[in-house]
């Protein structure tokens, strides 16, 4: 039996904006992934709780609003509480470049910005996956 | 008993969920848990939900899942989504609609692709059932597909079979594959604020008409979310089908044929394994294609050959 | 246009010149591409002459600016009299910064002001609700009562200058506090002008900031209007939003029929409560996207204009300003890179130019930094002074309508109505816009659309400069704006004082009579007034409607 990549994609908090998100999901499932769609307006509790559940390989974060350094911490630490450390965090968005560094003390593997190839995505899940 | 069944029978949700992966994967650990756990289960509720797409499954396996718990019932929900024949992956969306169900300790959801099976089901669906059922579930709702006449594989597993429809689709009720009318244990009109319900419902009425000699009137609920009326009803049908079941003895009857569709599912998987494993026969299978397509062989004598070597 | 006899002439023309010249042409330098698509996927020629609009009659199809069909404008004189509006969206952190943003702006020559929310405000939350933890400022300003209302248009004369206003879910009450400000200001209320967006439609199709279900959002809307009409006559009570459905991915042709369809239903939503077209209609106005084809835009601009009057009388308006399609454009945000940023003001540059020579009444120019973060003030006065140099030095306000009569605009004008139109059946045969909006057409046709242009460009089918071609590999770094970091707790302080210092049993009273008025069908306008000017705040008002209409919960759409 093939053991296929699971993948969450979210929208924490009231960020509206899902083009990106449902692109990268629809390029993730091409590419032979599952990948779970929370939908919007997600609280850091509801995408760890479903991340739980669905027992993902990858949580996919992606935000435009301009509150990633809280949102996006804030599920890195209730991941890190509900020891899912092998669950490989990755974000994009609105990020400036500035903030990247923090949010990769806080355990966000990487951030993909506005202009990224989807494959890129693909490619770095496939090789970074912990599991 | 391994801590991972441990945990399981305990509830723990990242168990539960981790075994699921285990079994869909088919990875070590998977089958010796899944042995511990059997003896376990049988006090869970079956309700499988089916119906054209578009028909709106997940909210209302939403409400029903919200009026279960009303109820203090702990819920398991299964969500299958197509997946893709020609990558593998799937785009499992269906929890959008049960969002606020997420962080309720009493709720376990979880999304699977069919990963290559018939049936609008997954071939770990079985399995999935009987985690579920062994970690405490009081109910386990399913949601299949939804798509084409294979949804019709839902009865194997299911106590309750739910055939959801919406108002004004189209010529008549007829047009519905016939597998699809028969399976329903409850039929289900749902947005039944839109126009052309009493119609949809005096359609299936007279279908049933039709069906001679049956035990049991199939019941027909019309159901709304957005008016918010039906979901009292559907519950309370649910529970007299669960009722007449356990005293016509078709419960058991239905059980059984639960346990010898999931023994043929594993037995199935194990020889496909066996015969397509690069160790084991996948040379000889490879070998018998060849000499079929050469007209050396036809495909009878092949089967009594690879046969032949398994039973040996 | 050109009788037959020449038009023949031309055709035989060109087929020798294709045949000859041209042919010849190609072997020297070959056609770049196999085929040349615009972003609708519409099928470029070679060359437009007569003969591609051949049926074109200058009086019937053509016109005058000013006269149906109102190919060439809406207003006779356009620019020649009145530049167009120059109206810069802005909002950030608390009211007290985004007030000093609006008067920096004023001071650089902007003439009308544009309000953008946080997200909690547009999902009608205040600033201290849990949902807003992280969100406060971030895209926007926060206004959660109208004290913070008071505060972001301090000084500012409301009865000089209008205000457009970017929020939907709780536009009612937001225009509310509007309202309310410029009375307690002493100006009255048909006075004030501005816009509120106030399009709940499009929210379902690609914004997504909607609180409510279809249902009680359009009646909320057609309450504005019908308060509109009678109370604030130069309120202009919706800008119907493509801008929006451009953004998440749609091609022209989608922005342009969907948009227009929206603004059917939002008609015919209105006639169905009893208002008479020719009262309302004036006062609807809209709002399109400025994307990089550019002369996509500038045809899809003038169809606009073509299809929404026929629309207009289909539904019976008789009065000339019933038939008027006014409307805002801002440049294509999602064009915009976050490599080599600098030159996305030239991109800006060409996507207004296309907007002015389309006609828009007012205009939005974006900063050269919105991949990145909100505009800094360098950024937002060079997106102004490029507005500022289309009008004053490059000529093309000095005449209406410039590109009319160009083969190749005509020609793509009405190819854009035809696609439209198919459009329009297409939402009709599902059973109309929010039966479509239930099915998901809209959001699936703009999914589709927004995966195809990713694909294209990430096969190196269409290129982006700075991203898929002409790469730096080391990024120029520019400032970007820094916000207040108090700003938060600033905000969450005055909300407590507010709450405190307030008449709790008046907001109680008003509160309570807005939902009886909810569950009724009165036009809840004056109760909503009633809460905002005893100081409830946005959340509470919210709240009341949350409670009677329920929230809304969208589908899976890929």
């Amino acid at each position: 039996m093939v053991r296929k990549i699971r993948v969450l994609v979210a929208k924490p908090g009231l960020d509206g904006h899902d083009r990106g998100a449902k692109i990268v999901a629809r390029a993730l499932r091409d590419a032979g992934m599952e990948v779970v769609y929370t939908g919007l307006h997600q609280t850091a509790q509801q995408i760890v709780s479903t991340a739980i559940q669905e027992d993902v390989d990858v949580v996919g974060l992606s935000l435009l609003s301009g509150a990633h350094m809280t949102l996006f911490i804030d599920v890195a630490i209730l991941l890190k509480e509900k020891q899912m450390e092998d669950v490989l965090i990755v974000g994009g968005g609105i990020i400036p470049q500035e903030d990247v560094p923090h949010l990769k003390k806080a355990g966000i593997a990487e951030v993909f910005g506005p202009g990224t190839p989807v494959e890129e995505i693909v490619d770095y899940i496939k090789k970074n996956v912990k599991r | 008993m391994s801590e991972l069944s441990r945990n399981v029978l305990a509830g723990d949700h990242r168990s539960i969920a981790r075994l699921i992966t285990l079994v869909e994967n088919d990875e070590p650990g998977a089958v010796e848990s899944m042995k511990q756990i059997h003896r376990y289960t049988g006090q869970a509720q079956i309700i499988g939900v089916t119906g054209v797409m578009g028909s709106g499954k997940s909210s209302l396996i939403f409400e029903l899942a919200l009026a279960f718990r009303a109820e203090g019932k702990k819920v398991g929900i299964i969500a299958i989504d197509p997946t893709s024949p020609f990558s593998g992956g799937a785009l499992l969306g269906d929890r959008i609609r049960m969002t606020d169900l997420s962080t309720d300790s009493g709720v376990f959801i979880r999304s699977m692709g069919t990963r290559g099976m018939m049936g609008g089901l997954t071939s770990s669906l079985y399995d999935v059932v009987e985690i579920l059922d062994a970690a405490g579930m009081n109910v386990i709702l399913i949601e299949t597909v939804g798509v084409g006449q294979d949804e019709v594989d839902i009865v194997k597993i299911a106590d309750t079979t739910l055939v959801v429809l919406i108002p004004g689709l189209g010529d008549s009720v007829q047009t519905i594959k016939a597998g699809l009318m028969e399976i329903a244990d409850i039929f289900v009109v749902n947005k039944a604020d839109k126009p052309g319900v009493e119609q949809t419902v005096a359609e299936l009425e007279s279908m049933l008409d039709l069906v001679s000699k049956a035990e049991r009137r199939t019941p027909i609920v019309a159901t709304s979310i957005k008016q918010k009326k039906g979901i009292k009803l559907l519950v309370s049908k649910i529970s007299e089908h669960q009722e007449y079941l356990k005293k016509s003895q078709s419960f058991d009857k239905r059980r059984r044929q639960r346990y010898e569709a999931e023994l043929i599912e594993i037995i199935r998987k194990r020889l496909m394994g066996f015969i397509f494993d690069e160790k084991k026969l996948k040379k000889t299978v490879d070998c018998c294609i060849d000499q079929i397509s050469k007209k050396e062989l036809d495909p009878y004598s092949a089967a009594d050959e690879i046969l032949g070597k398994i039973l040996k | 246009m050109v009788e037959k006899e020449i038009i023949k002439q031309i055709r035989e023309k060109r087929a020798d010149w294709e045949k000859q010249k041209y042919y010849k042409a190609i072997q020297e330098s070959p056609e770049r591409k196999q085929k040349f698509k615009n972003l609708s996927d519409i099928e470029i020629k070679n060359l437009y002459t007569p003969e591609d609009i051949a049926d074109l009659e200058y009086l019937r199809d053509v016109g005058f600016p000013g006269d149906v069909p109102f190919l060439r404008g809406v207003h006779p004189n356009l620019y020649r009299g009145r530049l167009w509006t120059m109206r810069q969206f802005a909002g950030f952190g608390s009211a007290e910064e985004t007030n000093k943003r609006y008067n920096y702006l004023l001071n650089h020559g902007e003439t009308g002001l544009s309000v953008a929310f946080d997200y909690p405000t547009l999902y009608g939350y205040d600033t201290d609700h849990m949902l807003a933890r992280g969100e406060f400022g971030k895209c926007g300003v926060a206004i959660s009562s109208l004290q913070d209302m008071e505060l972001l248009f301090h000084e500012i004369p409301l009865d000089k200058i209008t205000t457009s206003m970017t929020i939907n879910g709780p536009a009612a009450i937001v225009w509310a506090m509007y309202i309310a400000n410029a009375e307690n200001q002493g100006i009255r209320k048909d006075r004030i002008g501005g816009t509120i967006q106030n399009d709940i439609l499009k929210e379902y199709i690609a914004q997504k900031s909607y609180i409510f279900p279809p249902e009680p959002s359009m009646r909320l809307i057609v309450d504005t209007f019908e308060y509109g009409f009678k109370n604030v006559p130069k309120w202009n009570t919706i800008s119907i939003s493509g801008y929006h459905i451009r953004e998440a991915g749609s091609t022209a042709v989608q922005e342009l029929a969907f948009t227009l369809g929206d603004g059917v239903e939002y008609a015919k939503a209105a006639m169905k409560r009893g208002l008479v077209i020719d009262d309302f209609a004036p006062r609807l106005s809209f709002f399109f996207n400025a994307h990089n084809d550019f002369f996509e835009e500038i045809a899809k601009y003038r169809a606009a204009r073509k299809i929404w009057a026929q629309e207009m009388k289909k539904l019976g308006a008789k009065k000339p300003r019933s038939l008027w399609m006014r409307f805002h454009t801002q440049t294509a945000g999602c064009s915009l890179t976050a490599q080599q940023p600098e030159i996305n003001i030239v991109r800006v540059t060409l996507q207004a130019l296309a907007a002015v020579l389309g006609g828009t009444q007012s205009l939005h120019t974006n900063s050269m930094d919105e991949a990145l973060a909100l505009p800094s003030e360098k950024a937002v006065r060079i997106a102004l002074r490029t507005q500022q140099i289309i009008a004053e030095e490059s000529g093309v306000a000095d005449t209406v309508d410039p590109l009319g009569g160009s083969y190749y605009i005509e020609w793509l004008t009405i190819k854009m109505e035809e696609e439209t139109y198919k459009y329009f059946d297409k939402v009709e045969q599902l059973g109309g816009v929010i039966p479509a909006i239930e099915k998901g057409f809209f959001q699936r046709e703009i999914a589709e659309s927004a995966y195809r242009y990713q694909k294209e460009v990430d096969e190196n089918k269409r290129f982006i400069v700075g991203v898929n071609r002409y790469k730096l590999d080391e990024e120029p770094s520019i400032p970007i704006l820094k916000m207040d970091e108090k700003g938060e707790e600033r905000q969450i302080n005055r909300l407590k004082k507010l709450r405190k210092e307030r008449d709790t049993i008046k907001v109680q009273n008003h509160l309570q009579r807005l939902r009886k008025a909810a569950e009724g069908d009165e036009n809840l306008m004056p109760f909503i007034l009633d809460c905002v000017h005893s100081y409830a705040t946005l959340g509470e008002t919210c709240d009341v409607l949350r409670e009677v209409f329920g929230e809304y919960k969208e589908q899976a759409i890929y």
